[in-house]
């Protein structure tokens, strides 16, 4: 399996360290409750078809991205930083 | 009076060659990591175009000046190589010495694209990585930064510590390149 | 036999090879099958199961009988098929399966027993007593049937892994895949042809047909000559494509060594390639069926295309007296090219009624062959036809039922091939496997003809999707037969008729499979064992499933067919993990101490992937624990060393760096002046601990942080998750310095004085007073200067750019051993830090809260940070949590063990009575006593209190008493001090 970084280009997915679902990116306030905590840590959905994962490019450049992908056919449909990147701040 | 005596990474390890490729240890001088704040990579560029004659590359190149050369070492950074850091550089980006953090050896030889086939999983062809192109990557289970220097030569580097298991990967895989032919 | 003037070989380089000890004479150019058959060697093995004779069917890697093990000693190679082994001077070769040899094998006693041991013969009789299965049963089984076996040594060979990356992977190099390959070479296009034959050509190697009306084989030399010569192609003989996997990624084996005689160390036996391809055109050919009839095993019978190649390609004749048995005009070639080379041919039984004619040899129309005799190989056939039953002698029958495409990896990405009644075989579906075209007899066209049309067309088509133009490249004039075929699975009758030679498996296996109702062609494949061998059915497959589609009364596409996985032909272990070899499992990190302290003969032992010294052995001391303890005297009473390098050190600048260490670290820093240290606690969101270490203030905006060595790769993953994901507002960059710094601990009350004869700067108590932090300066070094202690006692570490480090370690030593210390290893920093009480990732392991280990009040209540959250949440804080204490044994114990659990003293200890458990245990010698730490539910309120200490492995009881885990200068002085 390969994946674009987006800041590399197309490479083995041994660069790469697997976290799980993108909504890691979607912290909660402070004060949101239990159950939408339970839910950001706890609640995952395990589909069939398109997910959004998070993969942290550790043997490359250092990069956390979203992974959009397909779980049934394997096709890494999209790739984006987590971090927006700053315009004037080039990688 | 106490004196403390320097030791290189790799000393007593390299040089080696196997098979018409030589690993040699590279004296490069200072290592500086130069990672601009926010906003400030323009600015950390001009800066160091000023000093040291080259600009911030970008991402998965080396730009080279008469004493100095900037490789993209990951996101947001730089490896300066070779000067001291002009004092400027660290009005607008975090400045790192890692002089003595990473074991820089020069891979050398016809054979050094096949030498690296074996041990790291990008496309190094001439083509698609040509002078100037560099990487990081992993050599074999190694975080590397690779970097073509012309069409037979390559630089890598890995932290310190790994020197020995850099260089008996390298020697595992020219044997195997050697014997081939 | 050998056939003058007729095939590829090298005659005029012999070699002489070893199979079962006799020496044999062969050509460069043979594989170990062709030049058995040479030698008239034609009982080469024993079946599985029955232990049937059993010779060469095929002439590739699909063969199933000829497995024979190759090589003596501990790299002995089992299952090496002859069809596919090289020879070469020196090669040995040994049949399998076998005792005490070949022709008299005592295990054939098994055949005669056939009629017990059909299908489900084994899960029908040992089913009860259940524990027979594993002693007696399994074993008995194994030992009777089963292939060759391994040295049980460690494997000497060398292994390699490789990648490589191209615009275009061709799959095969037959007609179709060198014409592809000519194509997109000549349009410029990076090209990887792969082939997994020893020579490239395919079919035309073995077949008589023409191109451009030039023999077949000379066609493919001057094409492998012009692409041989381009710099961007890359011809891969040897190499087998295994699977294809995602984003264009094929596993592919190359054997590199199998073929060398007297082959060097250091050249791999295998390497395993993965490569990456733009686009790829799988031309992998067909795969000859055999004809189910009964006693269709025997040695002499082979498929009618590997009579053909060995004829045509090795100039070898099979059979003295041959006849052929088919369903195809194909089998027709047969006869015509044994003929032509001088072969007798006995007859040609052609099961369709309009076979066509032939003025030079007999056929036999609508007729079949139903039997065949010979005790360990051929010597005559039974004719079926409507006149009746006739004898026929031969020595070798070419049969045919048709070709298969081989479509495996076309299969590999979850693809099912589709049926196509006019060929009666199943070819690749469309599209299957992304950017991967199909052509030629893989796809269902065999002529010649149509196999370079096809390449051509797929190279065209995979050019333009590359945005390369496409070359002008006439097609060459070749053969374009039609494909005429009748259905011909099995041969009605009585006895046994294989369709899986390797597995024993029958027609009458699959017929009682679906008589037992295992009607999926999973479940039948299961049941039966067919298609599970090495060769995973390449032969087989399509024949039992037609047979399976009638005993169920279901069409061949609707019965459906089993799934194809990688890989394609069987993959050494030792070539997928290639990489692992030896020192190549892992890397070892050495710290810049490692050679003064193996001078010491310090036993070095893993942390991580660091070596760290275990103790420092001084004259006369002949355990561990003497060493041990006396360190930790000269730490408590002078002063120790130890290199404390392999601690994480990210380096953290920028004007936002102390919001992002608020944020990640429970407690607060940007309170914390420049200049000072300060210990850090780290929680995971979910609100258990993650790590912990000090972190320093070197400037406004610059800090220091230390990691454990353990988790200083996923503390940096944890930061920058933080920052990029969660916090990407925060204006601050970081980096590991880890590498970059040697440090080393100074530890006890004559640290300072030992600096200070060192340091070109005096320390004084109010310029350095307990957590400072500032640069300082070593023999002219710039270095740093922590005041921490992880002993209790007095304490700097020091340090230098790494390059200094070895020399540092060594004076530091010098001098601390002429003030009765000297150099400190982990087993004595680990009972310094317990009798402190200090955790390390024994007791923050993953399922611990700040509240366990006492610290729940660091967890800054005028901040969020990651973790704080959930570390308040019902569960995570309470009497009912284990929490950290101290166990001191009450009276004389054997020993204390880390992981015994903790019970009330006179509970029963068992599992439900558990109270809590031990994280780590050390000898006291300054107290003189075994301390351990542990978990204890509602702990800190049982200080005082009696618990019963149970290690049900090491069998060890012991009595303590709850106390405070601080054993040692409970008040701090002596760090402060």
């Amino acid at each position: 399996m390969r994946i674009i970084c987006p800041i590399c280009g197309a490479r083995d997915r041994r660069e790469y360290y697997y976290q799980g679902d993108a909504v890691a990116l979607q912290r909660p306030a402070p004060d949101a409750g239990e159950a939408a905590w339970d839910a950001y840590l706890h609640l995952r959905d395990n589909p069939a078809g398109v997910t959004r994962d998070l993969w942290y490019h550790e043997a490359g450049c250092g990069s956390w991205v979203v992974v959009t992908r397909n779980t049934v056919t394997h096709e890494v449909q999209d790739t984006v930083l987590a971090a927006p990147v700053n315009a004037d701040n080039a990688p | 009076m106490v004196e403390l005596i320097a030791r290189t990474p790799c000393q007593a390890l390299l040089p080696l060659e196997i098979g018409g490729v030589v690993v040699r240890e590279e004296d490069v001088g200072r290592l500086t990591s130069i990672m601009p704040y926010r906003g400030q990579h323009a600015a950390v560029s001009a800066t160091l175009k000023a000093a040291h004659g080259i600009e911030l590359p970008a991402p998965g190149r080396m730009y080279e000046a008469q004493c100095a050369q900037a490789i993209w070492f990951g996101r947001g950074q730089t490896m300066l190589i070779g000067p001291a850091p002009d004092a400027a550089l660290s009005r607008d980006a975090a400045l790192t010495d890692q002089s003595d953090a990473w074991a820089v050896v020069r891979l050398h030889g016809d054979s050094a694209e096949d030498v690296l086939a074996r041990l790291v999983p990008v496309d190094l062809r001439a083509a698609s990585f040509s002078c100037g192109h560099t990487a990081r990557t992993r050599l074999m289970h190694l975080a590397a930064s690779i970097t073509r220097l012309d069409d037979r030569t390559f630089r890598i580097m890995v932290f310190r510590s790994m020197a020995m298991t850099l260089v008996h990967d390298l020697k595992t895989a020219m044997e195997g390149v050697a014997a081939r032919r | 036999m050998r056939v003058a003037d007729k095939g590829l070989i090298d005659r005029s380089r012999p070699v002489r090879f070893l199979f079962d000890g006799t020496a044999y004479d062969g050509f460069a150019g043979d594989t170990l099958a062709s030049a058995l058959l040479a030698n008239d060697v034609r009982l080469v093995g024993r079946s599985f199961k029955y232990h049937r004779p059993r010779g060469i069917l095929t002439a590739g890697s699909e063969e199933p009988n000829a497995l024979v093990t190759v090589g003596r000693g501990a790299g002995a190679e089992p299952n090496v098929r002859a069809t596919v082994q090289e020879i070469h001077a020196g090669l040995e070769a040994r049949s399998q399966n076998r005792w005490p040899n070949l022709s008299l094998d005592v295990m054939a006693i098994n055949d005669l027993a056939a009629p017990f041991l059909g299908a489900g013969f084994y899960y029908k009789t040992f089913m009860w007593p259940s524990q027979f299965w594993e002693k007696l049963y399994e074993p008995v089984i194994r030992r009777a049937a089963g292939l060759g076996a391994l040295s049980g040594r460690n494997n000497p060979d060398k292994y390699e892994r490789a990648y490589a990356f191209c615009d275009l992977l061709v799959i095969g190099a037959g007609p179709a895949g060198l014409m592809a390959a000519l194509l997109a070479a000549r349009a410029g296009a990076d090209v990887i042809l792969a082939d997994e034959d020893s020579r490239m050509g395919g079919r035309l190697l073995a077949e008589t047909d023409e191109i451009d009306g030039k023999p077949g084989a000379a066609w493919v030399d001057a094409v492998l000559a012009e692409l041989g010569a381009l710099d961007n192609v890359r011809l891969m003989s040897r190499t087998t494509v295994t699977g294809a996997y995602d984003s264009g990624t094929f596993g592919a084996l190359e054997r590199v060594g199998h073929h060398v005689a007297a082959r060097p160390a250091t050249l791999p036996l295998e390497t395993f390639w993965r490569i990456v391809a733009k686009r790829s055109i799988l031309a992998s050919g067909a795969l000859e069926r055999p004809v189910a009839f009964r006693n269709n095993d025997r040695p002499g019978i082979m498929t009618a295309g590997a009579v053909r190649a060995y004829l045509n390609r090795w100039g070898v004749a099979p059979g003295q007296k041959v006849t052929v048995f088919g369903n195809t005009d194909d089998i027709h070639r047969t006869a015509h090219d044994l003929l032509a080379a001088g072969v007798h041919v006995a007859g040609v039984i052609d099961s369709r009624h309009d076979a066509p004619d032939s003025s030079d040899f007999r056929v036999f129309k609508g007729a079949m062959v139903s039997n065949s005799s010979g005790r360990r190989g051929l010597d005559s056939i039974t004719i079926r036809s409507v006149a009746g039953e006739d004898r026929l002698a031969t020595d070798c029958l070419a049969m045919s039922g048709g070709w298969n495409p081989t479509v495996h990896l076309s299969c590999h990405m979850n693809g099912r091939p589709v049926w196509r009644e006019d060929i009666l075989a199943f070819v690749p579906a469309a599209d299957t496997v992304p950017g991967t075209a199909v052509a030629g007899a893989c796809n269902g066209a065999f002529s010649t003809a149509a196999c370079l049309r096809e390449g051509a067309q797929a190279a065209t088509a995979a050019l333009q999707a590359l945005d390369r133009a496409v070359p002008d490249v006439p097609l060459p004039h070749s053969e374009d037969a039609p494909y005429r075929i009748a259905p011909l699975w099995a041969v009605p009758g009585r006895g046994r008729a294989w369709l899986d030679f390797q597995n024993d498996v029958c027609v009458k296996d699959v017929k009682q499979a679906a008589q037992e109702n295992f009607r999926s062609v999973e479940h039948m494949k299961r049941y039966t064992t067919q298609g599970m061998a090495t060769d995973q059915g390449k032969n087989s497959n399509v024949a039992a499933l037609a047979i399976l589609a009638d005993a169920t009364g279901r069409s061949i596409p609707g019965t459906g067919t089993t799934t194809f996985r990688p890989p394609f032909s069987p993959v050494s272990i030792a070539a997928m993990g290639a990489e692992a070899q030896g020192k190549g499992f892992a890397p070892e990190r050495f710290t810049t101490s490692h050679a003064a302290s193996v001078e010491r003969n310090a036993p070095m032992i893993e942390a991580g992937l660091w070596y760290r010294p275990s103790y420092f052995p001084a004259p006369g001391e002949t355990t561990w624990r003497q060493s041990c303890d006396r360190e930790v005297g000269m730490v408590r009473n002078s002063v120790g060393i130890c290199d404390v390098s392999t601690l994480g050190k990210i380096d953290i600048q920028g004007p936002d760096a102390a919001a992002l260490l608020d944020f990640v670290y429970a407690n607060t820093f940007s309170t914390l002046k420049v200049g000072r240290t300060r210990y850090g606690l780290m929680l995971r969101e979910d609100g258990h601990v993650m790590d912990d270490g000090t972190t320093a203030r070197l400037g406004e905006h610059h800090f220091l942080m230390t990691t454990t060595t353990a988790a200083a790769g996923q503390v940096m993953r944890h930061l920058d998750f933080a920052h990029q994901g969660l916090r990407p507002d925060l204006d601050v960059a970081m980096t590991s310095v880890t590498e970059q710094w040697a440090q080393f601990a100074i530890t006890g009350p004559k640290s300072r004085e030992l600096l200070n004869g060192l340091l070109d700067a005096e320390l004084t108590d109010a310029d350095w007073p307990f957590m400072a932090c500032g640069a300082v300066s070593v023999a002219g070094v710039d270095g740093r200067l922590f005041r921490i202690s992880f002993s209790g006692e007095h304490a700097y570490e020091l340090a230098v750019p790494s390059r200094y480090g070895d020399s540092l370690f060594r004076t530091l030593v010098a001098r601390a051993e002429t003030m009765g210390g000297g150099a400190y290893g982990m087993e004595a920093l680990n009972v310094l830090r317990i009798e402190k009480g200090f955790i390390t990732h024994a007791e923050i392991h993953g399922r611990t809260t700040a509240f366990d280990i006492g610290m729940e009040r660091m967890v800054a209540s005028g901040k969020d940070c990651i973790g704080k959250t959930m570390s308040r949440r019902e569960g995570l804080s309470g009497a009912q949590r284990e929490q950290l204490v101290g166990l001191k044994p009450v009276g004389a114990v054997r020993q204390l063990s880390a992981g015994a659990y903790l019970f009330q003293a006179d509970d029963d200890p068992v599992r439900v009575n558990e109270q809590g458990y031990v994280t780590s245990v050390a000898y006291s010698p300054t107290l003189g006593q075994m301390l351990a730490l542990a978990f204890l539910k509602d702990g800190r309120a049982r200080h005082g209190q009696k618990i019963r200490m149970v290690d049900h492995l090491r069998e060890l009881d012991a009595l303590c008493e709850v106390v405070d885990p601080v054993f040692f200068d409970p008040d701090g002085g002596r760090a402060r001090g």
